[in-house]
């Protein structure tokens, strides 16, 4: 399957022709101009405030969406509407090929993350009356593209799998089935931010560094990995062997402190910080320095 | 073709527990997905997991809370089964490390939820779901089990003999939601369905947007019929806005309601003298309901919810969560305003019919998750009892598909001698019928002759054609609009408060939606991650589901749990101790009934009035 990289930053949005509904100069011509009327007086008739979003627009195997473009909507603004309910709204009324994934809309599941207004963030969870308008709404940069704001996630999850994230002390627990390994609050607290990750792959996204290195495990697999290295639950040996995978070449030390990453996370998870503590601790426990 | 022995759609909790448990028992399993795992929509629970794990407690308690919760519908043995499981099943994902709240101890910390008689709900934060979802997805990484996600599961390939109880399911036909491409998968031994809620049936709902009752309708198409349809769980918190959830915990941890008038409504008005707020859901929606009816609701539409008093630190240790989501949806902020709340879609109780074993009447064809109906929830489910059924009958499920032998089951599935026939009710309308074979109604022709691969080779022919048909189609209806009508008729006419004539209403409406249908189109021409398509196929699944939960609700001329209806305000118990089943024959739903199962172990559990 042919993909695409998406450099939204060096994109030329086209002019904004001001019109009501979804169009732009591509569309005109790809649509024979029908379709596109028709959106335009759906929208006309729309009354009271409206919300002008730009989507970025691309499908390898569509005539005329196979350049990358951008597309207008005009969608009827309601409060407390996000970023994903316009373009929901831009779908099921004005163009159903407009292509994203969504499921929760409640910031769990993580599939919305989207480049809006030149940042990362969760679609579901940005509200649009926060946001300048025209509101540019981008696929995540440095990510293949597949289709419109659909990225392909598949480095992101190697990457998430390569730090073995799972629990590893499991094969020796209490010897009853029923009883539990300790944990005290206080290191439930200690891990419980980094517990909270979402895999949306902002974080990623945001990265410089994770965008010039390939093999750079980037912030959110150190941060699945500090979850687990920080859990008292797992012994001392598993924690070398964890620290060892996180302080190779494209771990922990690639890492320039840019806080990007933490910035972007729609979960509040300190990640620069997870990353600096795991250097503190390969350093006191000796491991090599790259 | 791929080919594995345990072939698992769906990756939620229930979807990764089975293909666990299967793995375990030595099978070669697959997951199919439609959306990456850790996208399911258990990463939304929030409260926590019913399990009685301390002294004092004791699984008998949670079996009775559990049985008096649903109204005398569930059905014993299940019930049972729940509750012995749990406590091992829980305290099995905390030596997964899945990160629990803890107490000085360091053991885990349990709270109370509605309806029950022990503060037994274990949880993590009130972001319990995700934190089991993820635990059990690391679980499936590091057995390394092949998942296919981003594939769409369209049909199921079973044999056609006439009587479903003798049909045979061999695999699964899927398409790649990334090229498009649709392919067989062949089970050797068995498919577990675990697909989840069928919430996008009503348009104000706490599911996500992939809950679309897909197993539901596939399941249901292949002759194993869908059991207690009517019994849809109303939450009472979710925001009005957008139906986003605000966890049971709340009330828990002694959140308060109040009517526009700062009563505190559950206690002045006597909906639960007891238990107040605590109250089991049902009692808790219609009362929040009839509160906004009598013209006590704020902005006529809703009620507060208060936790203010409870402190920022209490808040911020066991109910973070729900600041951000009443922050982010409601810009409420929960620690200085009380929130807006109403009932919202939540539950099915229902589904597809299953034994202990997860297994339907169609052979090799299994059901695990909120798409099941082993009947442990029967007319109202409580809260926290979700997560436990999913990794106690997932595992059940996944093991019994991979040819562990885990006793005879005390439930029956399918049409036999122990159902009583068919209702006098008058239907509005002939449901199902409208000429809508093309989606492979049963199965394959071929009948008992076919070997599995022929049967899975022509579903492959038939899922193609009927893509190529909807997408070479130039214009006609879109899904996007059906799919809103659909909504709305079942959220204006079967929601929490039922009347004979709305209820018919609404079954002509599905009836209308299923005639448009026939004229559905695909707009996008592309064959690269096309949701519209997608869309185009869960919308038919949903007017199918949506048929049978507004038919038992038409059929069930009683008030039990979560079914209320205006002109029948009592429960029935000489007539209604009974399932509905709804069972698919040649393209319309035929109707039958089963007898609940109130002999426990050691006792049986008799009817009684359910006060709070
Ligand atoms: C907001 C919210 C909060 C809740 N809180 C609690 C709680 O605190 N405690 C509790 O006990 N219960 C709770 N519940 C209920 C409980 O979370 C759900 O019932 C449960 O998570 C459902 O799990 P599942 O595995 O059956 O399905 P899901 O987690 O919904 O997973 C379904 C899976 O099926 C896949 N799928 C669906 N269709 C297809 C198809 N056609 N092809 C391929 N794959 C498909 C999806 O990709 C997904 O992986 C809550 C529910 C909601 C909505
Ligand atoms: S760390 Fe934050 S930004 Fe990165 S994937 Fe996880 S939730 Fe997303
Ligand atoms: S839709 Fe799930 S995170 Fe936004």
């Amino acid at each position: 399957m042919s993909t695409q990289q998406a450099e939204p930053e060096s994109q030329e949005a086209p002019e904004d022709p001001a019109m009501k509904g979804a169009e732009s100069p591509a569309a005109d011509e790809q649509n024979g101009g029908g379709m596109v009327d028709e959106h335009a007086e759906k929208a006309a008739e729309l009354e009271g405030e409206t919300v002008h979003i730009k989507v970025f627009r691309y499908d390898p195997e569509v005539e005329g969406k196979q350049e990358p473009r951008f597309d207008d909507f005009h969608v009827p603004f309601e409060k407390g509407m996000t970023v994903l309910d316009s373009v929901m709204y831009a779908r099921d009324e004005y163009d159903s090929s407009l292509t994203f994934r969504h499921s929760c809309r409640q910031a769990v599941c993580g599939s919305d993350a989207f480049f809006v207004n030149g940042k990362q963030r969760l679609g579901c969870k940005t509200q649009i009356s926060d946001l300048e308008q025209p509101v540019r709404i981008e696929p995540l940069p440095h990510q293949e593209v597949v289709k419109d704001l659909v990225v392909d996630m598949d480095h992101f999850y190697d990457q998430m799998h390569t730090v073995e994230p799972y629990f590893q002390d499991e094969d020796t627990p209490p010897v009853d089935d029923l009883e539990e390994q300790r944990q005290s609050p206080e290191n439930r607290e200690k891990i419980k931010m980094s517990s909270r990750c979402i895999w949306c792959g902002a974080c990623m996204s945001s990265c410089n560094i994770a965008a010039g290195d390939n093999e750079y495990l980037g912030p959110a697999a150190i941060n699945k990995a500090y979850k687990f290295a920080m859990d008292d639950r797992e012994g001392e040996e598993i924690k070398e062997h964890r620290l060892r995978i996180l302080e190779q070449e494209h771990g922990v030390w690639r890492c320039q402190t840019q806080f990007s990453c933490t910035e972007v996370c729609p979960k509040d998870i300190p990640l620069t910080e997870h990353i600096q503590e795991l250097k503190r601790e390969a350093v006191k426990k000796n491991l090599k320095f790259w | 073709m791929y080919e594995h022995d345990v072939i698992v759609v769906g990756a939620g909790g229930a979807g990764l527990r089975a293909a666990i448990a299967a793995n375990e028992a030595g099978a070669d399993v697959a997951m199919v997905t439609k959306l990456h795992p850790v996208r399911s929509h258990t990463g939304a629970a929030e409260g926590g997991i019913n399990a009685a794990l301390q002294e004092g407690d004791d699984w008998e308690l949670h079996a009775y809370d559990t049985m008096k919760g649903s109204d005398y519908l569930g059905d014993a043995p299940a019930v049972e089964t729940l509750a012995q499981n749990a406590p091992e099943e829980t305290i099995n994902l905390e030596h997964w490390g899945m990160p629990f709240s803890r107490e000085e101890d360091g053991t885990v910390s349990q709270r109370p939820f509605g309806g029950l008689s022990y503060p037994r709900t274990t949880y993590a934060g009130a972001e319990t779901g995700h934190h089991l979802l993820h635990t059990m997805y690391e679980q499936v990484v590091k057995r390394g089990i092949q998942v296919y996600d981003e594939w769409y599961v369209m049909d199921l390939a079973t044999t056609d003999e006439d009587d479903p109880n003798d049909r045979e399911c061999h695999g699964v036909v899927a398409y790649d939601v990334q090229s498009g491409n649709i392919e067989g998968f062949k089970a050797n031994n068995g498919v577990v369905l675990a697909t989840g809620g069928p919430g996008q049936a009503f348009d104000h709902t706490t599911n996500a947007v992939s809950c679309t009752g897909d197993g539901h309708a596939m399941a249901y198409r292949a002759g194993a019929p869908l059991e207690d349809m009517e019994f849809i769980q109303f939450h009472p918190t979710s925001l009005p806005s957008t139906g986003v959830l605000i966890s049971e915990g709340v009330r828990g941890e002694g959140g308060i309601l109040y009517n526009s008038e700062g009563e505190r409504f559950m206690f002045e008005y006597g909906y639960a003298n007891n238990s107040g707020e605590l109250a089991s859901r049902d009692v808790v929606a219609r009362a929040e309901l009839t509160e906004v009816d009598e013209g006590r609701g704020v902005d006529d539409e809703y009620v507060h919810l208060d936790m203010r008093h409870l402190g920022e630190e209490r808040i911020m240790d066991r109910l973070e969560n729900i600041l951000h989501l009443a922050e982010d949806f409601e810009g409420v902020d929960g620690l200085v305003e009380p929130m807006p709340v109403k009932p919202g879609q939540h539950y099915a109780m229902g589904g597809i019919e299953v034994d202990e074993n997860g297994q339907t009447c169609v052979d090799g064809l299994y059901a695990a998750g909120e798409c099941a109906c082993v009947s442990v929830h029967g007319g109202n489910r409580l809260g926290g009892n979700a997560l436990p059924e999913l990794i106690v009958f997932g595992k059940r499920a996944g093991q019994h598909a991979a040819g562990e032998d885990l006793g005879e089951p005390e439930i029956r599935t399918g049409y036999g001698d122990d159902v009583e026939d068919e209702t006098d009710t008058e239907l509005p309308v002939a449901p199902g019928k409208a000429g809508l074979e093309t989606s492979g109604s049963v199965a394959a022709d071929g009948g008992v002759a076919a070997d599995a691969e022929g049967v899975l080779q022509r579903k492959v022919e038939t899922a193609r054609e009927r893509v190529d048909t909807l997408m070479d189609k130039e214009d006609g209806v879109q899904h996007a609009e059906i799919r809103a009508k659909l909504q709305k008729a079942m959220t204006d006419y079967v929601n929490v408060f039922r009347t004979e004539e709305g209820v018919k209403k609404a079954l002509e409406i599905i009836r209308e939606c299923r005639e448009e249908y026939q004229d559905v189109y695909v707009d996008d021409p592309s064959r690269t991650f096309n949701t519209d398509l997608q869309q185009t196929i869960e919308t038919r699944n949903l007017i199918d589901v949506a048929e049978t939960i507004a038919l038992g609700a038409l059929v069930r001329d009683e008030f039990r749990g979560a079914h209320w209806r205006k002109e029948h305000q009592e429960r029935k118990d000489e007539e209604w101790l009974k399932h509905t089943l709804i069972s698919w024959d040649d393209g319309e739903p035929s109707i039958f009934y089963r007898p609940v199962i109130l002999e426990g172990e050691n006792k049986t559990y008799e009817p009684k009035e359910r006060s709070y």
